[in-house]
């Protein structure tokens, strides 16, 4: 039985542990805030840019000519799966429940034959991968960064383009949690290269004929980079506001579990305490009678 | 006069949204004024100055580059970079300048140096209408 000091110097190490988790959680909330605010802001542009891009490519007429970027390889042999997690750990499933997504892809993928590799936009994704796939990851990238600006992004969708220009990978999925809520984040995969366009095609039929200044061409070969950069710039953005909002909730639990600690074992030290004064009182009463 | 939807918006967030009666674009082939009722039209942006006509007042935003859609819904601007002129700080601009001039002066003859001389001559254009 551990001695009343030893007991004493728990409940302080709990103590102490509980003084952290209520601190990151005060921390991950003030950042969420921001984080979602970002996040929120960046979504008109990111919805406006599909909008127009699935609208030029509904009206091109021969899909043949259209850039590679728009009309993809005409394989799906090689998958290349772009996951973006956090750099830092201690944010409950949020991180795992990404790579999971993420394996279960690749499983399907190699599953069929396909050829598969992996390009991790933070460290923790790239720490979880590498034990199982780590001959699969081309790179890992670590974006340790205040504040997520645009260029950012510019500079991995680049990455991502090279590679393709390349003809390193037929097809890429981006992996990112969509920030729903604090409590509710939702891991999602999202074809990029070449991209989809839900409903869009179906929903505007009757597409309107517009004007193109300079011509169709033109504009895609301008828009279709930058349309990679913008969903990865949104995912990043959505990454971050689930990661504090993960992050915030996990470390409430944590703080909630610490004090549960706390009292349990404060219970069982006065409960010691207690024993041994009325144990020595025994020992003095019976000394006594003995006299 | 008629009014239109227009929204101007940056990557990282949504500058201007509302009805407005006229909007003065910098398209890449040339400026073209926007009135309700324009015809359906995408075209690209280059640096420049974007003015936009709210009863009788006029705003005044920068834009570095990016798309125009007219659509049945109205005018969207999604622009690369967008600010309004008053925020615009002279000291990056001339910064931005000098490092393009320095662009220029290294290159070697081919499409990168055109390219970096027609973004100078966008950004001194700015420059100009700015007076800063």
């Amino acid at each position: 039985m551990a001695s009343l000091k030893d007991m004493r110097v728990r409940i302080a190490a709990t103590k102490a542990t509980q003084k952290i988790t209520k601190a990151m959680q005060m921390v991950a909330a003030s950042k969420l805030r921001r984080a979602q605010a970002a996040a929120e802001a960046a979504r008109p542009y990111a919805e406006r840019m599909e909008r127009v891009l699935s609208n030029i490519a509904g009206s091109v007429a021969d899909i043949n000519s259209a850039p590679r970027l728009l009309a993809g390889t005409g394989k799906d042999q090689v998958h290349l799966l772009v996951v973006c997690t956090a750099e830092r750990g201690l944010c409950g499933a949020f991180n795992s429940s990404i790579v999971r997504l993420a394996r279960e892809k690749i499983n399907f993928l190699v599953g069929h034959g396909k050829t598969v590799k992996i390009l991790c936009i933070g460290r923790k994704g790239a720490d979880q991968l590498r034990r199982q796939y780590g001959s699969m990851i081309l790179e890992v990238v670590e974006l340790r960064v205040k504040t997520l600006g645009f260029d950012h992004a510019e500079k991995a969708s680049e990455k991502i383009q090279y590679l393709y220009e390349k003809g390193e990978f037929d097809i890429a999925t981006l992996f990112f949690s969509r920030f729903r809520s604090v409590v509710q984040q939702i891991p999602t995969a999202l074809q990029i290269i070449p991209p989809v366009f839900e409903a869009a095609a179906s929903e505007s039929a009757p597409t309107i004929s517009y004007e193109y200044e300079p011509d169709e061409l033109d504009i895609l070969t301008e828009l279709l980079p930058r349309n990679i950069a913008v969903q990865l710039f949104r995912a990043l953005l959505e990454n971050a506001a689930s990661e504090q909002g993960a992050r915030m909730s996990a470390m409430d639990n944590a703080t909630r579990n610490a004090g549960e600690m706390i009292r349990k074992q404060t219970i069982t030290y006065n409960r010691t305490r207690q024993g041994m004064i009325t144990k020595e009182l025994i020992e003095i009463i019976s000394g006594a009678e003995a006299l | 006069m008629a009014k239109f939807q227009f929204d101007l918006v940056g990557p990282e967030k949504l500058l201007y949204s509302g009805m407005v009666d006229q909007v003065d674009v910098p398209g890449s082939e040339g400026d073209f004024g926007v009135l309700a009722g324009h015809a359906p039209l995408v075209a690209m942006l280059r640096p420049g100055i974007v003015t936009i006509t709210e009863n009788g007042a006029q705003v005044r935003a920068m834009v570095g580059g990016g798309f125009a859609e007219v659509g049945p819904n109205g005018l969207t601007l999604l622009a690369d970079f967008a600010m309004p002129t008053d925020q615009v700080d002279g000291a990056v601009l001339a910064g931005q300048i000098k490092d393009l001039e320095e662009d220029v002066a290294d290159a070697a003859e081919g499409a990168a140096r055109d390219r970096a001389a027609h973004r100078l001559d966008q950004l001194r254009a700015v420059q100009a209408v700015l007076g800063r």
